[in-house]
């Protein structure tokens, strides 16, 4: 069935289908005069609009409409705007509104980053209270997290760590060997391993992990009221949710620093006897030579991190809002905010101790 | 007269639990058919085997004429239209682009012709011109139950399946929605398949009405019909104090 237009004036006889999928190319067909829809076969909103839309640019006026159709035609001439041309979206933003806008941004990112400092402020407001006064903490929530952040988190954590010092024992055994001081290759692995690379990619792996879990687990709450419904029963969802988070990071993070320390030196303790011939004895002596304070740099760097993934993932999941796009958004804002500020962090540390000579 | 939707024999069971067996339920062209029953009696379930979203164990679904089991559904999915329960609008489009997403996908229209398309269909059903640049997160119960009813209208369907179209609204809004559900299906020759809780919805806008219990459509006639009924859950169903408030007026 086609649609035509007879061109018998004044009253032009439309004929055919009238739908949506005709539209196209209706469009531009209709006469300028009073309009008489007896000969159509079908008639859809769609084919309404068009019909009204274009009387009302004419003037013209529309007849011969069966009952159906007259109650079609009246519902959506009800729903016609006021104005009949199709709004417009601007095209060209003016150079000012683009400065606007950044302004707005900086200005949107300097209050993220005052609310994220309010919130750790808090977090050791509220931790000191906890020492004061141990029964106000969650112990079954915090023992909880321990094995979700860290118990869980050890056979990859060491796995990596494992892998990471084969490599480093390979590549360093490759340049060392050009002075004939394999034997270095040691002190390579030992302070490469437990001063940055262990508890580095550590806290890397757990921000991946942890802060996207805490994110989405309180980001949902937050979405389904779970954290109302917390305030109206008098419960303190800083108290519930964020406090064993944080603790529980705090505890496991140093661990899981230790196991990956542990499951470097043995990767990397491993390829220095298969390639370079350095006996378990030998490295061990070597090792053993090594200044402690290494591994204490290390060490000193982990509740610090720890504080920063747990801080942040709580911090983005109560930022969620009733939609579940801004669950996804948050949850990868709270890992690439977490891993950066991880690695800022580490940078920090480096300056402050080789300034301090450590 | 003609059936727009046919089911038979139709079971679906979910391990252990059977929620239908052997059901029947005709939906005729025209008229709005009101499905009721006890939570857990699978009208939603019902609702999903019908739009093919629910592969059923046994049994048959004819929409239009068309095997809803084992035909290409891309033609019969716009000569249906779908409304969930709060909506379910994409939380990522705005309200307008909600309503071209069906059009996007079905027709070849140029964008400010859907753009026009969409803001009419959003005037049908009643919300203000300035909604359709808005989120759905940013709107009420109310209007986001009109703008998915707007979706589910973007192509023109023949048939409208509705679950639970006024629960969560108050019974202000409530009444406005049957009263332009009622003026919709007028207007665009609607047949609606209704699933719904809501007793007054029943009486204000259900041609007939089916009752869900044990797997199968245990009776089927209009409200007068439902008032004689003696089964024990119809009965306190539809002679309970709410049923009769919504009755008395």
């Amino acid at each position: 069935m086609t649609a035509t237009v007879a061109p018998t004036k004044p009253a032009a006889r439309l004929e055919g289908d009238f739908v949506l999928r005709r539209l196209v190319d209706l469009q531009g067909t209709l006469p300028s005069a009073e309009m008489d829809l007896s000969g159509l076969t079908s008639l859809d909103t769609a084919g309404a609009w068009l019909i009204l839309t274009e009387a009302r640019r004419s003037g013209g006026a529309v007849t011969g409409a069966n009952p159906a159709q007259v109650l079609l035609l009246d519902a959506v001439k009800a729903a016609l705007p006021p104005d009949a041309k199709p709004t417009r979206r601007r095209r060209h933003v003016l150079l000012l509104e683009r400065i606007e806008r950044l302004g707005r941004a900086t200005w949107r990112a300097v209050q993220g980053l005052e609310r994220i400092i309010g919130f750790f402020g808090e977090v050791v407001g509220r931790i000191a209270l906890t020492v004061i006064h141990p029964s106000r903490l969650r112990l079954t929530s915090l023992v909880f997290h321990m094995q979700e952040t860290g118990l869980n988190a050890v056979p990859i954590v060491a796995m990596m760590s494992f892998l990471i010092g084969i490599v480093i024992a390979y590549q360093g055994a490759d340049q060392l060997r050009q002075f004939g001081a394999e034997v270095f290759v040691v002190d390579l692995i030992a302070i490469s391993v437990m001063r940055e690379l262990g508890i580095l990619l550590t806290a890397i792996i757990v921000a991946g992990r942890s802060a996207s879990a805490f994110t989405a687990a309180i980001g949902s709450m937050k979405m389904r009221q779970e954290v109302d419904a917390l305030n109206t029963l008098g419960l303190d969802p800083f108290e519930v949710l964020v406090i064993p988070r944080v603790l529980a990071l705090l505890v496991m993070l140093p661990v899981l620093a230790v196991i990956a320390d542990l499951a470097g030196l043995l990767g990397g303790g491993l390829m220095a006897s298969f390639t370079l011939g350095i006996s378990p004895g030998q490295f061990e002596t070597r090792l053993l030579d090594t200044d402690v304070s290494h591994f204490l740099v290390g060490m000193a760097k982990a509740p610090f991190f720890a504080v920063i993934i747990a801080v942040i993932g709580c911090f983005q999941g109560l930022q969620v809002e009733s939609n579940t796009e801004s669950l996804g958004r948050l949850t990868s804002r709270a890992v690439v905010q977490a891993i950066f500020m991880v690695i800022v962090a580490d940078a920090v540390f480096s300056i402050f101790f080789a300034t301090a000579g450590v | 007269m003609e059936n727009v939707i046919e089911v038979r024999g139709l079971v679906n069971r979910f391990g252990k639990s059977v929620v239908q067996n052997g059901l029947d339920i005709d939906l005729r062209r025209g008229e709005v058919l009101g499905v009721v029953g006890a939570s857990g009696t699978g009208k939603s379930v019902l609702l999903r085997s019908i739009v093919g979203l629910q592969k059923p164990n046994a049994g048959s679904v004819t929409v239009l004429g068309v095997d809803v089991l084992t035909a290409d559904l891309r033609e019969t999915r716009a000569r249906w239209g779908v409304m969930f329960q709060d909506g379910a609008l994409f939380s990522a489009l705005t309200v307008r682009e909600n309503v071209e997403a069906p059009m996007r996908v079905q027709t070849a229209l140029p964008a400010a012709l859907r753009r026009s398309l969409a803001d009419l269909k959003l005037a049908m059903v009643g919300l203000p011109p300035k909604a359709g640049d808005l989120y759905p997160s940013d709107l009420s119960g109310g209007m986001r139950k009109r703008a998915g009813l707007a979706r589910a209208l973007a192509l023109d369907p023949e048939i409208l399946l509705l679950d639970e179209p006024t629960a969560g609204l108050d019974p202000i809004g409530a009444t406005e929605f049957d009263e332009m559900i009622g003026a919709l299906r007028q207007a665009l020759n609607l047949s609606v398949f209704l699933v719904t809780h809501d007793i007054d919805t029943l009486h204000a806008t259900c041609d007939r009405i089916a009752v869900l219990a044990g797997g199968k459509v245990l009776v089927t006639g209009t409200m007068a019909a439902m008032l004689k009924v003696e089964d024990p859950w119809v009965h306190a169903y539809f002679h309970g104090p709410r049923a009769h408030a919504a009755l008395a007026v």
